[in-house]
């Protein structure tokens, strides 16, 4: 047990000179017998790794395009263990790990017992859970013990510098920075200690840092990318997948290669 | 018997299940409450519009008609629904205003189901000059337009939540994406005993004034403590408040009803404790209804205000010590409940409170003529009078 597939993989991104790129995808949206057309695609497109979102009837981290993504896959009955076993029956293609992003209720139902030992036969090598902060992460933290799977932490621009060395120090695969103050979605701006943020985060920290939430256009994933060690993209990859628009994720995952870093 | 045992939990309930950006906001809520209730200006200022605002101490009324009715023991309403805005909820809005003051911040966002809340909020942010907004589901919209013009005629804006079905859960859930977003200019004045650390304690404690009076009140006329007490619970607010003072007095046995809607064994209801499924909603663990998946399920009830498909942390916990029993009355029992006690006693009640009302009687029936039993009548039930109608078929 590593629990260092993700990081890994970020690190051999940064290695070849370009920034990691994760794309973020809402499971089952437009049926779960989509998912493995479109992981295999991302990964054939330069996905360095993909994070994989669980519907959940009660999103309160989602902003519109993730919710509304997220009830076409609960009407088409969508649940994490379906998305478990559907990726388990892929996995010898996949070729880059996979993180799998939900809230925590549906990861208690699961079972914490076995949640471990599914992920690993589905080549899911982290978990993201928005509502389970650093406080309250010791319950999956100790699920994740003898495994392979990292629990990835969430730090954001009001996270205070004492909260950012603790969270720093139990990070795991990579720390997901909360680039703005809010929900998932598109943003035109950012705010401008944005930069200092990132500066203060990799400083502290022991494994990359990835840049998240609002990030939607070949600059942003480039402006962004430079300060940290790769980006996450989410509603904009939601929106283009049910849109069919499969070069506008070719576009927004190329910006990320050969960024200059300014890190 | 102490109900905290750690910090922010009540036994293993509780917690602050929340995104990373909230966690800051928790803590400094956390530590301003601290101080406020340290400092006797901030006591004295919130009793002050208690007092002179919203009309405490309300009366704790002997129901003399309705003990006759039941012919057991004697029943005491704790009048709550005389406060300012017609219910308990008041004393937690102007709490948590006078706080968000205290801590500098001058918007307010809240949800609100039925819309008492939501209406509390938007007076207690109208008194102090606060900007306010309340998140409110579409279905609700639809079901309380009064009360969405009154929180408007207070100068709130009123969001209606298109998303899931339109009710409070999804009133919530966009009230906290809006706190994550504003947050470092806005507070959450969250209307019930739920949510992430310190909100549950925050909300019991500004509801304890409910038990606290009632304890002296009883005393003064009946010279001893009660021997029941009955509350509704949908989120626990009121009951939490009117329990709290009383949970050391063993003697005094506590009573807390939710809602069976349609009927536990309907699946249509709002009684999470009923229901006995434990996980996290809102930021808190507590007993919740859920689907097998762990997707957080609809509740149903005629009575919006306990229309939560979750119930607060510390009455999980009280529950688990079997320190109150918790049982559940249906629809069809809270009209019984309302009409009986409009025409017994001349007050019309609030349908959730309606559902303490049919309870209490089927209790006050099998216990003796010298004990004494407290209702905790949360609210008025001006505002379900077109629900009732349409309930009863227009037959009063």
């Amino acid at each position: 047990m590593t629990k260092q597939q993700v990081e890994q993989a970020i690190m051999a991104c940064n290695e070849r000179g370009d920034k990691a790129f994760v794309p973020y995808i809402m499971a089952g949206d437009g049926g779960l017998e989509t998912l493995k057309k479109n992981i295999l695609f991302l990964q054939e497109a330069g996905a360095t790794a993909i994070e994989v979102g669980i519907p959940f009837s009660d999103p309160v981290a989602d902003g519109e395009v993730i919710q509304r993504a997220g009830e076409r896959a609960l009407a088409k009955g969508v649940t994490l263990r379906k998305v478990m076993n559907e990726l388990a029956t892929f996995k010898d293609q996949v070729t880059v790990p996979l993180v799998i992003m939900t809230y925590l209720n549906p990861v208690l139902s699961y079972g914490l017992q076995v949640i471990a030992a599914d992920c690993e036969k589905s080549g899911v090598y982290g978990l993201i859970i928005p509502d389970l902060p650093l406080e309250e992460s010791g319950i999956l933290k100790d699920a994740l013990k003898d495994s392979d799977v990292a629990l990835i932490q969430l730090i954001s621009l009001t996270s205070p510098a004492e909260r950012i060395e603790a969270i720093a120090k139990a990070a795991e695969g990579f720390i997901y920075a909360v680039t703005v103050n809010g929900i998932t979605g598109v943003r035109s701006s950012f705010t401008e200690g944005l930069e200092g943020h990132l500066q203060r985060l990799k400083a502290a920290s022991s494994v990359p840092v990835l840049a998240g939430f609002g990030i939607s256009t070949p600059e942003q994933v480039q402006n962004l990318g430079a300060l940290a060690d790769g980006v996450i993209v989410g509603s904009a990859i939601v929106t283009s997948l049910h849109e069919n628009d499969l070069s506008t994720i070719s576009t927004l995952i190329n910006a990320s290669k050969n960024t200059v870093s300014k890190i | 018997m102490a109900t905290t045992e750690t910090k922010g939990r009540f036994g293993r309930f509780g917690g602050q299940f929340v995104p990373e950006t909230l966690m800051t906001a928790l803590q400094e809520l956390e530590v301003a409450y601290e101080k406020a209730q340290q400092d006797p200006a901030f006591k004295a200022e919130l009793d002050h519009y208690l007092k002179d605002f919203v009309g405490r101490q309300t009366p704790l009324f002997f129901a003399e008609r309705l003990t006759k009715y039941a012919g057991g023991a004697k029943i005491y309403l704790k009048r709550e629904d005389l406060n300012h805005t017609g219910a308990h909820k008041i004393n937690n809005s102007l709490g948590q205003a006078l706080l968000a003051i205290r801590m500098g911040k001058k918007k307010i966002v809240a949800e609100t189901g039925a819309g008492q809340h939501g209406v509390a909020t938007a007076t207690a942010c109208a008194l102090l000059g606060l900007e306010c907004i309340v998140f409110m589901g579409k279905e609700d919209v639809r079901r309380q337009e009064l009360n969405v013009f009154r929180m408007e005629l207070l100068g709130a804006k009123v969001v209606s939540v298109d998303k899931g079905a339109g009710t409070l859960k999804d009133a919530v859930n966009e009230a906290l994406r809006y706190w994550v977003s504003n947050v470092e200019d806005t507070h959450y004045i969250l209307g019930s005993a739920l949510g992430p650390h310190p909100f549950p304690q925050i909300v019991r404690d500004f509801q304890r004034v409910i038990g606290v009076e009632t304890r002296q009140q009883i005393v003064a006329q009946e010279g001893r403590l009660p021997d029941a007490v009955v509350a509704c619970i949908g989120g626990g607010s009121n009951a939490i408040g009117m329990f709290h003072p009383f949970v050391e007095d063993e003697d005094v046995k506590l009573y807390g009803v939710e809602a069976a809607g349609s009927g536990i064994s309907s699946g249509k209801h709002a009684a999470a404790i009923a229901g006995k499924q434990e996980g996290v909603l809102h930021g808190a663990y507590m007993y919740v209804l859920q689907d097998e998946d762990g997707f957080i399920k609809e509740a149903h009830s005629i009575s919006a205000g306990l229309d939560y498909p979750a119930v607060g942390p510390e009455h999980c916990h009280l529950h688990d010590i079997k320190r109150v029993q918790y049982d559940s009355v249906t629809d069809q029992q809270a009209l019984e409940g309302v009409q009986l006690l409009s025409r017994i006693e001349g007050i019309i009640p609030a349908l959730e409170s309606a559902h303490a009302v049919y309870y209490a009687v089927q209790l006050a029936k099998k216990m003796k003529e010298d004990e004494v039993l407290v209702i905790c009548l949360s609210g008025r039930g001006d505002k379900d009078v077109q629900t009732i109608r349409d309930a009863l078929g227009g037959q009063a």
